[in-house]
């Protein structure tokens, strides 16, 4: 066959290229376009988009030969050299790029629509985003992005940017300020782990098993050794320490040796010359297994004759029981003068995050690495470092975790993936080793969000306080431990809710299973119990007569209660003006005919509801909590501030640069943050918890004010001048009428022998674990949403169109950031309650390609009314506390109540199923027990 | 090697296409927009290929055209140039409606009318529009070049009268719609799981002199059986009712009555289906018959 020619971003070009090529292989691999991501290979979440004759097609599933003779146009080609495409600068506008991974697919899906429509309506936005897919923004700013940027090409000046109010802003704390590396995102020029490339690298792939437990009879490798083009085939024999990982118990093999425990369990690693090759050998691995019996469920697996998963485990299938006790509860329930007993279910959830796990092994040796390095896009390198160091039986010093940016994370990219594997290919082939999962090989293998079952009993007095919460917590930790432990923890802990309940008694019962592994997800924990608690409390309201806002103003933790794990709140407690801003919000939105929660139009009902919520932020429990951070100054006066905090999007870059830039009193623009390199940036600690503004914040804050202290010293020294008289000003340093370059002082410093940089070990107030009375965290954020609901009653149909929220978080240390990140942990958390579950049948998932996992779509995403409440904390940099998880938690609950304020039909059971519904409206049943999943 | 297809051939005609089946001998498989084709085939339910012979450069088979009374559309055409089609808009609106729905523009641009019948889903969006517009195929099987009722092409689900192996769907045609007459599709969705519909309706109407009876009906709902079928007891209950509200209501119950829709696992249960064919049946109808009227 002819050569193949293509014209790319205006260049002609003619390339002999393999025939079984896509085009988005042809991009990244034959001329290293990797500005075009592979999310799925599905043509199911867009962001693989290119153009082809201007039309935007599914890169991932369009054969390059179809392309012969035509035009294509990728996200490298729509800049004009320095000057970006208006998407482009308005997606950076208006905070519309967070981990950047889907950037390229929406921006050149969107370009498509501008040149078909000159001035997009919302609808046509949402016609032509509807598959591709964001995880991190929630589509709000990207819908306002778009529209703008149409504006400026009309020749119009751009839509404002909606930044939200603050309070008391600073010079750089509290505004808005760009994300590090956004031009390079929205110009396709950031790297993520699978767009590095070394030569003489590698292709891993991994075979795992397809039995969800089973012994492992024997391994037979020697087929695929012998494969041409097969450089090493691993098994559990071949890792040289121990053969276990786990962030919490070890207890998760690195290569399974004798047992499988889960569909997906990781027998056996294959390095080749090609992926082709690779998964060519994988097929010729003869693995003989003998079945054994399947633990289901997290109640199979606590009876007395379930197969035991863990005999190591002290508690044999019971990963961990919980408990929490507070008062009396006997005495709480005899105190009530209405009590409600409920039982909820939630199913398995899946982060979904847009870009697949990739890691990178590089040997000892390799130009450019003096140790085995591993390339990862993480959420806990240091952690990764310990993981990788003890299955290699090498020090910690022997090895460097270099994070690459994230593609999302969620809580999805904390345990070990494939960094321990390639650290294990490339010692033994002596080469660089890349391991990327596909899409559906992701789905199967990481830790998911728990399913749960939530048995919770509610006491009120008529007066409307709460006097107990009784509750039963069953967890599926799945096949290893993973976060268990922890997140079901916070889901025992947080399951009074926020508010003041003078006794509780609550159980968790953590089990593993034969199904996917459960760990952490945006919420952890909380966002199972917030179903249960939040659709008991408006069981209670409505029994009790009472408004379902009052009645939480009514129990609104403050400070001065004590919550039912012994902490008094002494301080931050933002939960009323939560509650107020939104019963505000919402009480506006009345059409002219005074608010009502619920009112019908011909076949539609429509209906508000709401939920309020707490997160705690920061580790917690008695776990020590520190976080270190560096800051360095250099000749050219800017500043690089360093630690090892994953960004997955969430934005802890222009956090640490912005601390940074406030103390040194510098412009933000001079500020660099470099993360996540064991070698060059001490320990952040996970980003997990919600933990990292406080944590790395704190200590970015503390370094870079030490900096600037001493910066200040030896320009009084080398000015002589008194150091008080020296005051910065955009990066001069100002002393009676002169200046001087802050440049120009390092230099001196440096002159002098001295180091322009200071580190700083931030440790968190010391908190006490479970059942020991005492703080269990040092900070809480708190929220309340309300959710207007449209339920279609011919066809069960559910749609939310709009929700209101208010977030406590604090302190806004870069307010557009922070509301993109509110914006998304709504739509998120909407497609926890309408959209998602990952389904496993007996241990062996159904959910085995992203088409049979939907997340919420552009189409889904309500208008979002957010604001901030700024109730400061003491020991928080800049009094802020953590943001990442508290917008997920109640959006489901807020939804699940206006469902049944619009129906009567209350739903026990996520994710809502309109069959369901339906079935219950027309049969006059007022609860739903069963969802999507039990279709059968 | 564990490559989906070695050779991608993209043939100008449809001899040459036909001749590349024959060389290959069965090894390999006619594909257009591949949208569903690739990503089967990846996910291991569709076997892999010694190579793809894609159509969609045929220009006989690309184009939306009319003759007489007949609209023409090759089996390469794309949903986005059925959708954007002025004919198509005017003269067979269901099907527009029906290919409007389809993904989203990425799918749209490249995936093809033919490949949503060659699938054979019982439910494909442009099928059950197909059925209701009486459309025909033509194909071309062992050497022998002929039209078909669209029907005939379906042997249950995912099995086609097509053999793309070894036979070519070469083009589609229907009567446009005139004076008196109008379509129109609907579907119901869930938004989890899978995006397939729950069930799909299009209808296609005419009227009377007067405009105020039915002379005559087709309509398709699906899935309610393992091909898509026409609902020859609805069409037959329209034919000559007064084309009101009441009428709709009276065919709702013989349509419950008539078509048994079952319950299929992640999807919907027989009873919801139920349901959702007097919803959709009510919203085809009198969409069609507004549109019927010249509304």
């Amino acid at each position: 066959m002819a050569e193949l020619q293509v014209v790319v971003n205006g260049e002609a070009i003619t390339r002999d290229v393999p025939e079984s090529r896509t085009l988005a292989q042809f991009l990244r691999l034959d001329l290293g376009l990797t500005g075009t991501k592979i999310g799925c290979e599905e043509a199911e979440c867009g962001i693989c988009t290119v153009l082809v004759d201007g039309l935007p097609v599914d890169s991932c599933i369009y054969p390059v030969w179809k392309a012969q003779g035509k035009t294509i146009t990728s996200i490298e080609g729509l800049a004009h050299g320095q000057d970006l495409h208006p998407l482009q600068s308005n997606f950076i506008a208006h905070g519309a790029v967070q981990c950047g991974f889907c950037t390229p697919g929406l921006i050149m899906t969107s370009a498509a629509l501008l040149e078909d429509h000159a001035d997009p309506t919302d609808d046509d936005i949402k016609h032509a985003l509807k598959d591709t897919f964001c995880r991190c923004t929630g589509y709000t700013s990207v819908i306002q992005a778009i529209k703008s940027a149409a504006r400026e090409r009309r020749g119009l000046p751009p839509l404002p940017v909606k930044d939200p109010e603050v309070d008391e802003p600073m010079d750089v704390i509290s505004h808005s300020v760009p994300p590090q590396e956004v031009v390079a995102k929205v110009r396709g020029e950031a790297k993520y782990t699978d767009d590095y490339v070394f030569p003489g690298m590698l292709s891993a792939r991994t075979l795992r098993s397809p039995h969800p437990h089973a012994r492992v009879l024997a391994i037979r490798t020697d087929r695929a050794k012998a494969l041409p083009g097969v450089q090493a085939v691993l098994t559990h024999t071949d890792v040289p320490g121990e053969n276990l990982h786990g962030l919490v118990y070890r207890d998760w093999p690195v290569l399974c040796s004798d047992v499988v425990r889960y569909v997906g369990d990781a027998v056996a690693l294959v390095a080749a010359d090609t992926a082709e090759i690779a998964a060519a050998a994988l097929a010729l691995i003869e693995v003989d297994y003998e079945p054994l019996p399947v633990v289901p469920d997290p109640i199979s697996a606590h009876r007395a004759d379930a197969p035991v998963l863990h005999p190591q485990h002290p508690t044999g299938n019971l990963l961990k029981h919980i408990k929490v006790r507070h008062g009396d509860i006997d005495q709480g329930f005899a105190e009530a003068d209405f009590i409600v007993e409920r039982e909820y279910h939630t199913p398995t959830t899946e982060h979904a995050f847009l870009e697949p796990e990739c890691a990178i092994g590089v040997p000892e040796g390799y130009p450019g690495h003096d140790k085995l390095t591993v390339y990862v896009g993480s959420q806990i390198p240091y952690q990764d470092r310990n993981q990788i160091a003890l299955a290699m039986e090498m020090s910690e010093e022997r090895i460097r975790v270099i994070g690459t940016l994230i593609g999302g994370g969620f809580g999805g990219k904390e345990d070990i993936a494939g960094q321990i594997h390639v650290a294990l290919l490339a010692t033994v082939t002596q080469r660089p080793v890349k391991m990327l999962y596909t899409r559906q090989e992701s789905l199967i293998f990481h830790p998911k969000r728990h399913a749960t079952i939530i048995r919770i009993k509610t006491g009120a007095k008529r007066d409307g306080r709460l006097t107990a919460v009784q509750a039963e917590l069953y967890g599926d930790g799945g096949a290893y431990a993973s976060l268990s432990d922890k997140v079901m923890t916070r889901a025992t802990t947080h399951a009074t809710g926020p508010y003041n309940v003078p006794n509780a008694k609550i159980d968790c019962y953590v089990m593993y299973t034969n199904n996917v592994p459960s760990g952490a997800f945006r919420g952890f924990g909380v966002t199972q119990s917030a179903f249960a608690v939040e659709q008991n409390m408006d069981i209670l309201a409505e029994a009790l007569g009472i408004d379902p806002l009052e009645f939480r103003l009514i129990n609104a933790q403050k400070v001065g209660v004590t919550t039912a794990t012994g902490q008094l709140l002494r301080e931050s407690v933002g939960l009323i003006e939560t509650i107020s801003d939104v019963k505000r919000d919402m009480l506006a939105q009345h059409n002219g005919n005074g608010f009502q929660w619920t009112w019908r139009e011909g076949h539609k009902a429509y209906a508000w509801g709401m939920a309020c919520s707490y997160k705690n932020t920061g580790l917690g429990g008695g776990a020590p909590d520190k976080s270190e951070a560096e800051v360095e100054a250099y000749e050219d006066g800017s500043v690089e501030v360093r630690s090892a905090a994953a960004d997955m999007g969430q934005g802890i870059a222009h956090v640490v640069a912005q601390c940074t830039a406030e103390e040194m009193h510098i412009p933000y623009e001079r500020v660099r943050a470099l993360l996540c390199d064991t070698d060059l940036t001490p320990n952040g600690g996970p980003t997990t918890a919600s933990r990292q503004t406080f944590m790395t914040g704190n200590a970015a804050r503390i370094a870079a004010s030490a900096l600037r202290e001493a910066i200040t010293r030896s320009a009084a020294e080398m000015l002589d001048v008194p150091p008080e008289q020296i005051r910065y000003e955009e990066g001069l340093l100002r002393y009676n009428g002169s200046s001087v370059e802050l440049g120009t002082v390092v230099s001196w410093m440096k002159a002098q022998g001295l180091q322009p940089r200071a580190r700083h070990e931030y440790w968190a107030p010391p908190t006490q674990p479970l059942g020991s009375g005492g703080d269990m965290h040092f900070a809480f954020s708190y929220a309340t949403q309300a959710a207007l609901v449209e339920v279609d009653l011919d066809t069960g149909e559910v749609h939310v169109h709009k929700v209101m929220s208010s977030t406590d978080i604090g302190r806004a240390i870069n307010p557009l950031m922070l509301q993109g990140q509110i914006e998304g942990g709504i739509v998120m958390a909407l497609g926890n309650c309408l959209t998602e579950a990952f389904i496993i049948e007996n241990g062996v998932p159904w959910t085995t390609l992203l088409s049979r996992y939907k997340m919420p779509s552009i189409k889904h995403a309500p208008e979002i009314v957010s604001r901030l409440v700024e109730d400061r904390s003491a020991e928080g940099p800049y009094g802020a506390k953590g943001v990442g998880e508290i917008p997920s938690i109640n959006t489901t609950p807020a939804i699940c109540n206006a469902i049944y304020n619009a129906t009567g039909v209350r739903i026990y059971s996520l994710p809502v199923d309109q069959d369901a519904l339906l079935r219950a409206i027309k049969h006059g049943e007022a609860e739903i027990h069963t969802a999507w999943q039990d279709v059968q | 090697m564990s490559t989906l297809w070695n050779h991608y051939h993209t043939p100008k005609t449809i001899d040459e296409a036909l001749k590349l089946l024959t060389d290959y001998g069965g090894q390999a498989r006619i594909i257009a927009g591949g949208t569903d084709l690739l990503v089967d085939m990846r996910a291991g339910q569709h076997p892999a290929h010694e190579a793809l012979i894609d159509i969609t450069a045929i220009p006989e088979m690309s184009a939306i055209y009319r003759q007489e009374d007949r609209i023409y559309i090759g089996a390469g055409v794309t949903h986005t140039q059925i959708v954007r089609s002025a004919e198509l808009q005017a003269h067979a609106r269901c099907l527009v409606e029906s290919c409007g729905v389809v993904g989203g523009p990425q799918v749209r641009n490249v995936a093809t009318l033919g490949g949503n019948v060659a699938h054979a889903l019982p439910a494909g969006d442009g099928t059950v529009s197909l059925v209701a517009l009486a459309a025909e195929a033509e194909v071309i099987q062992a050497g022998e070049r002929r039209w078909l009722p669209i029907g005939d092409l379906y042997l249950g689900p995912g099995k086609s009268l097509v053999d793309s192996t070894r036979d070519l769907l070469i083009q589609f045609r229907l009567r446009a719609t005139g004076a008196r007459e109008a379509t129109a599709f609907s579907r119901i969705m869930r938004p989890q799981g899978v995006a397939l519909p729950i069930l799909g309706c299009a209808v296609w109407v005419r009227l009377d002199d007067t405009l105020t009876h039915y002379d005559s009906a087709r309509v398709c709902i699906a899935p309610t059986g393992p091909t898509p079928e026409r609902a020859t007891e609805i069409e037959q209950a329209l034919a000559g009712k007064p084309a009101t509200a009441e009428t709709i209501q009276q065919v709702i119950l013989i349509a419950m009555e008539a078509l048994h829709p079952r319950t299929s696992k992640y999807r919907a249960t027989a009873e919801y289906r139920k349901e959702m064919i007097g919803v959709l049946l009510e919203r085809t109808l009198s969409a069609a018959v507004t549109r019927a009227k010249g509304g």
